[in-house]
């Protein structure tokens, strides 16, 4: 069914209802999910691979079974075929060269650009900000320059709704506690009646609202705005080729 | 209030007396007089809504204002599968009745939540659930529970073992259609609508003889040729014009109608090919119980193109002598309807819409024009998900105030063309979160009728999928996305008492009381939870 382009019309129409949310019209990938018009895909390779995490979803992502992300009525196998043909219909075959220096990249998220004093790679750097292994492999090169440009326009994309576990946005949180004192930091997990947070120097903090003076949130986030002024777009490319280097492993 | 109380444990201790224990042998019949008359018995929650107005308003006071705070944890009961519990239980002297994920109907002993019969639908493989497979609750009547299933079945359990009495097809689910709703038993009648709003199905209300299962009358809510209403749909599509029926409506006896509210015309996000009005999709039905002829109806979003389902309970409402009927729609507004003749009363804004900037002469919000899906997409506010959805309200006669989960969140629409083929999902669209920085609202209002003016409002972390109680004690229950079960003062909002259930919430609570101890219960993750005082 691969290659049957009435197969792929028809997977056009389900990857509307049960995939763009995230994918992307086009499936050329949104904030949540990766591009898939990438010939190298990361968790499934083959077809039948495909159809598997299609199915079951990928356990530790996003990435949910078929039919329990609460977007779309869920598929039929024949549906999810369809979407397969649909999505090797919109593969570009020759994979775009990164336009940036991924080794370069790396020596500036490392050094200069300070990106690993809140952030983390491969087990390497701090933990302010949103760990970014798989940052490269999940969101589009479009994303990651957003984030860095704008970060406050969307802070980190949360998971969907019906299947939110720890909706971790990295909102900026500012609490007075009862004794006075002033805690500043991101948002690790809340609730109506309690909230988690982290410092600035990677403290974390269980507290329950009722307990403090004042809580207040908000989506400025922590992250400073990288201008082309302060970060070039040279160099920007530089990192996201790093990223995308690691997120493709 | 003590004296209402005392009445309540007096008559619980008679009971409790005469059998020695709570004996199952002890089951009274369900009659429908005893269901007409359920405030007479505030100990039993009997309907979906716990009575035929859909008040979900229960007369005990046992727990209250003041003693809120000391509420705990009683029991747990856990159904063992996975997916959404989006179901209300129904409590018979003693016994809860509940439905779980994948069509699972069971009795539990309510006093400690152990159970006392399972009965598990078997599913085929290829059925086609919208949205989770789930299931909203049971009916009663007789010595009979009523289940509708996600192949569109209805099925008859013997109250007292679980045991299949009948069990009829209703319609064919590989064509889309299913039942999620809990029924509502009238007279000798199970009434039943059907889901399918997303395959393109022909919507119905169905009755059934509860005796034997015999089907009684069908209201088509598509209108078929020759019928009033049929003009509103362009050639066929009228066959596949969904307005589906999937949430419990209300009895009225005095005028013996039934109202039942509908959802979207199909496709959902797409008007192309159906042009008109398309009835009775988004309106609320006034039903003759006995024959299924409709006596009236309103329409809330004509030739929708949002996926705005009217399927939100319907509430009877008797205000200044005025007999009304009140629904806060998926749309973002609150309607309220006279009873007899379905003619508006008011219609106001609850939450953040963008859709209509006008109303007509009758005071019907009418939508702008700009408002529909291209296939770059456009901003809508509501989004899909709406300004509520299935979370079932409650009005409190004590407070005058009617209190809905809220959610104010935009979405952008996209729609394309899309061929029906029967079976498969048939939306004409996709809908993406609003790229706002914004986030996502969500709320519990207190609305009220009278005006339209939201008396109190109180903001969760992030949107829920909760329903709300409101008791004689002066409070309202709720649930939020994070596990939290909450009692506030239904006056003011204020949150007087919360325990973390370790799953979201998707059903509404219910109160009731055994050997004169009042229980709240609600379910959350997996689980059924019921609270008491120590």
């Amino acid at each position: 069914m691969a290659n049957d382009p009435k197969a792929a019309k028809a997977g056009e129409y389900e990857f509307r209802i049960n995939c763009a949310l995230c994918h992307g019209l086009g499936a050329h990938g949104g904030g949540r999910g990766p591009d898939l018009t990438r010939a190298q895909k990361k968790h499934a390779h083959s077809d039948a691979e495909m159809f598997q995490v299609i199915s079951n979803g990928i356990p530790g992502t996003a990435m949910p079974a078929n039919g329990t992300n609460g977007q779309g009525v869920g598929m039929t196998d024949e549906e999810i075929w369809q979407i397969i043909a649909y999505i090797r219909s919109m593969e570009v075959k020759a994979p775009a060269k990164p336009v940036g220096n991924g080794v370069r990249g790396k020596e500036l998220f490392y050094g200069d650009a300070n990106c690993s004093l809140c952030h983390m790679v491969e087990g390497k750097g701090e933990r302010m900000g949103p760990e970014l292994t798989a940052v490269g492999g999940s969101r589009t090169r479009e994303a990651i320059i957003d984030s860095v440009r704008n970060p406050s326009r969307r802070l980190a994309w949360g998971l969907t709704e019906a299947t939110k576990e720890f909706p971790q946005e990295y909102e900026s949180v500012r609490v007075v506690t009862a004794d006075g004192k002033e805690i500043k930091g991101v948002a690790l997990n809340e609730d109506n009646f309690s909230v988690q947070m982290m410092d600035q120097n990677e403290r974390i903090y269980l507290l329950e609202k009722d307990k403090l003076r004042s809580f207040q949130k908000s989506r400025e986030s922590m992250m400073p705005k990288y201008n082309a002024d302060v970060l070039s777009d040279k160099d920007l490319e530089d990192i996201v080729a790093y990223l995308i280097s690691v997120g493709a492993k | 209030m003590p004296q209402r109380l005392w009445r309540i444990s007096v008559t619980l201790l008679t009971v409790g007396l005469a059998c020695g224990l709570f004996a199952l042998s002890a089951h009274a019949q369900v009659t429908f007089e005893r269901l007409l008359n359920s405030a007479k018995e505030p100990q039993n929650w009997l309907t979906y809504s716990g009575d035929y107005s859909g008040r979900r308003f229960s007369e005990l006071d046992q727990i209250n204002v003041a003693n809120a705070r000391s509420l705990t944890a009683k029991w747990v009961y856990q159904t063992g599968a996975t997916g959404k519990l989006e179901t209300t239980p129904l409590i018979v002297d003693g016994i809860l009745y509940a439905t779980g994920q994948d069509d699972r109907a069971f009795a539990l002993d309510a006093r400690t939540g152990r159970p006392i019969w399972l009965y598990q639908h078997q599913l085929p493989g290829d059925i086609r659930p919208c949205c989770g497979r789930v299931n909203r609750g049971l009916a009663i009547l007789g010595d009979k529970v009523f289940l509708g299933t996600l192949d569109a079945h209805v099925i008859a359990l013997d109250a007292k073992t679980g045991n299949v009495i009948w069990d009829v097809v209703a319609a064919d689910y590989q064509k889309g259609y299913s039942f999620t709703v809990a029924p509502l038993a009238v007279k000798n009648l199970v009434v039943i609508g059907v889901s399918g709003g997303e395959y393109g199905v022909r919507g119905f209300i169905d009755a059934y003889d509860a005796a034997t299962g015999e089907r009684k009358w069908r209201f088509y809510t598509v209108p078929g040729p020759g019928e009033p209403g049929h003009e509103t749909w362009e050639g066929d599509s009228w066959k596949i014009g969904g307005a589906p029926a999937w949430n419990t409506g209300t009895y009225d006896a005095s005028t013996n109608q039934i109202f039942w509210p509908t959802g979207n015309p199909s496709p959902s996000n797409r008007g192309e090919g159906r042009a008109g009005d398309n009835l009775y999709s988004n309106s609320l039905l006034a039903l003759n119980a006995d024959t299924g002829k409709m006596n009236w109806y309103f329409q809330f979003t004509k030739h929708d193109e949002h996926d705005w389902d009217a399927t939100q309970v319907p509430v009877i409402v008797d205000s200044g002598g005025k007999h009304l009927i009140a629904q806060a729609n998926r749309n973002g507004f609150f309607y309220v309807i006279d009873r007899a003749t379905g003619k508006l009363v008011s219609a106001n804004a609850y939450g953040k819409i963008t859709w209509s900037d006008t109303k007509d002469s009758e005071g019907r919000p009418v939508a702008n024009k700009e408002g529909s899906p291209t296939l770059e997409g456009r901003t809508v506010c509501p989004g899909a998900l709406g300004t509520t959805n299935f979370m079932a309200p409650t009005y409190d006669p004590q407070t005058k105030l009617f209190y809905v989960t809220a959610r104010d969140q935009c979405d952008i629409f996209s729609t394309a063309p899309q061929p029906y083929e029967a079976g498969h999902a048939y939306y004409g669209s996709a809908y993406f979160p609003s790229e706002e920085a914004e986030p996502y609202r969500g709320f519990l209002k207190a609305i009220d009728p009278a005006t339209g003016e939201i008396k109190w409002k109180f903001e969760h972390t992030s949107p829920t999928w909760s329903g709300v109680l409101s008791t004689a004690g002066g409070l309202v229950f709720t649930g939020d996305a994070e596990g939290n079960f909450i009692a506030m003062d239904a006056a003011s909002g204020k949150v007087l008492w919360h325990f973390q259930m370790g799953g979201a919430v998707y059903a509404a609570p219910i109160a009731f009381a055994v050997d004169g101890k009042e229980y709240v219960a609600i379910t959350a993750g997996s689980g059924v939870y019921a609270f008491g005082l120590p």
